[in-house]
């Protein structure tokens, strides 16, 4: 589905990624995990064409991706912070993506299952970080693309959100979706995710699924496993 | 590119500062045509004023929707469009919409005051397309600026700094050369200096139309002596689309570049 072949990217002097090579299979979830600045959020925007890598390419459903961006139709992408203009009201931005990406939304269940009835035509500068973030992830559900992007897509829940969320995940995947998540919360990650990678400083570290990771640190919480991980490469 | 256009261009037609400008232009035609009593005094008055103004607002409207519309930017990024239709249909947004505050706040006044049955209409239409141009040169630069300076403070003051050099700091330049050398034949050397600044281009454009080249300055009387007043108003016209069109080609190259 994805491939990705060595992937280098420097901003100034800081070498983020140091020779990536992925390739991430057709269906499942499908999880980035790494210390701060390890470069996820890096790998994701090169992905997503959003970072101009400085060498490598990468290839979605065979075909490479174009700087022109059209590729990015078949992509759902829900970035990390909820950046949104503050001057338009919910509606107004849900139309405004819809008009812009064309095909067919549906976003009335998703706003439903949100409970955002009451701030559609509110302003999203006006928004508490949790409501920009369902907003986001609204956005991010609404189109019926074959490959999900999520970054940090728990930042800022409730927990009945939080669980509306991993229902909506599982119900995407189900359709044999792809979906890419990245996360610092270890239990969302064992609880939904199919593979992991681990990225430090990067570059990939460990790849498999989390019984392999147990395995490997002989470690039976999959936090302490990741944690091990670290301290591992650090000493 | 059209569809980024219309939201730009909408999102900007509701903000305050849109309508302040507007407001400003038509208060200013009002009392330069009310103390002036004739449309083409009025018309050079307003050559002085549009000519050191409007580059100012282009430069400071640009740099801020640039930078103000960040959060949009990265949501656009993320969609099916090219980033070269996102920047420059944010460009042309700015543009047009300071172009329809200049032309509706100069042009309302001057209707209102009679100028289909004065002589006065193709000078006037001069001053609205120099007008125009300006903005798109200045809100092109201020595009430029800000796509290569992530810091706002930085961006600012660069937009401002080129503001001040071709405004104020060129001309003086310009004639301590002038005075310096003044024993060499300078003909060539003022017109190739002159070209260099899209604001000078613009007096000279305008001066050239009113026939008073000769009256003000040495640029205009060796612009007037070399090309003749129709040559030269094409030669500086298009040096004026060459102005506006290099910084567009250099935002779609930057842009292609740049990372998220």
């Amino acid at each position: 589905m994805i491939e990705i072949k060595n992937i280098h990217k420097k901003f100034g002097k800081n070498k983020v990624l140091k020779g990536i090579d992925l390739e991430i299979p057709n269906q499942g979830i499908f999880a980035v995990l790494g210390p701060n600045g390890s470069g996820k959020t890096t790998l994701i925007k090169s992905i997503l064409g959003m970072v101009v890598p400085d060498q490598g390419e990468i290839f979605i459903q065979g075909k490479r991706t174009h700087a022109n961006g059209l590729y990015r139709k078949n992509i759902d992408y829900l970035p990390q912070i909820a950046n949104f203009p503050g001057n338009l009201g919910v509606k107004e931005l849900l139309g405004m993506i819809k008009d812009l990406r064309g095909g067919n939304a549906q976003a009335d269940h998703l706003i439903k299952l949100f409970h955002l009835e009451p701030f559609l035509d509110k302003k999203l500068s006006n928004l508490s970080g949790g409501t920009k973030q369902k907003v986001n992830i609204v956005l991010t559900f609404m189109f019926d693309s074959p490959l999900i992007i999520l970054d940090e897509p728990t930042t800022g829940l409730d927990p009945i959100a939080l669980l509306h969320l991993k229902e909506l995940i599982q119900r995407e995947k189900e359709k044999g979706k792809t979906i890419l998540v990245t996360s610092h919360i270890m239990s969302f990650v064992e609880e939904i995710s199919d593979e992991i990678v681990f990225i430090l400083e990067g570059k990939i570290y460990f790849k498999g699924n989390i019984h392999q990771l147990r395995e490997k640190t002989q470690q039976t919480d999959f936090e302490h496993a990741i944690a091990h991980l670290l301290m591992k490469n650090h000493a | 590119m059209l569809k980024i256009l219309k939201y730009s261009f909408f999102d900007l037609i509701r903000s305050r500062w849109s309508y302040v400008y507007l407001l400003f232009y038509l208060l200013l035609s009002f009392v330069l045509l009310f103390l002036n009593q004739d449309l083409s005094k009025a018309v050079i008055t307003l050559m002085n004023v549009i000519i050191i103004l409007v580059p100012l607002i282009g430069t400071i409207f640009g740099v801020m929707y640039y930078y103000n519309s960040k959060e949009f930017t990265e949501l656009l990024l993320a969609q099916p469009v090219k980033r070269s239709s996102i920047f420059l249909g944010q460009y042309l947004g700015v543009a047009l919409s300071l172009v329809m505050s200049l032309v509706l706040g100069l042009g309302i006044p001057f209707v209102l005051y009679g100028l289909f049955q004065s002589g006065a209409i193709w000078n006037f239409s001069l001053l609205l397309i120099t007008g125009a141009m300006l903005t798109f040169i200045f809100t092109a630069l201020a595009f430029n600026i800000a796509l290569y300076n992530e810091n706002k403070i930085k961006g600012f003051s660069y937009a401002i700094l080129l503001w001040l050099f071709l405004a104020v700091i060129y001309d003086g330049l310009f004639l301590m050369s002038l005075i310096m050398f003044e024993t060499y034949p300078l003909d060539k050397f003022t017109l190739i200096a002159t070209t260099f600044n899209p604001i000078d281009l613009s007096r000279i454009l305008i001066l050239l139309k009113l026939d008073i080249a000769a009256l003000l300055g040495y640029t205009g009387a060796v612009f007037q002596k070399f090309f003749g007043t129709n040559l030269g108003l094409f030669a500086a016209l298009s040096t004026l689309m060459i102005w506006v069109v290099l910084p567009v080609l250099n935002i779609a190259r930057k842009a292609k570049k740049k990372d998220f």
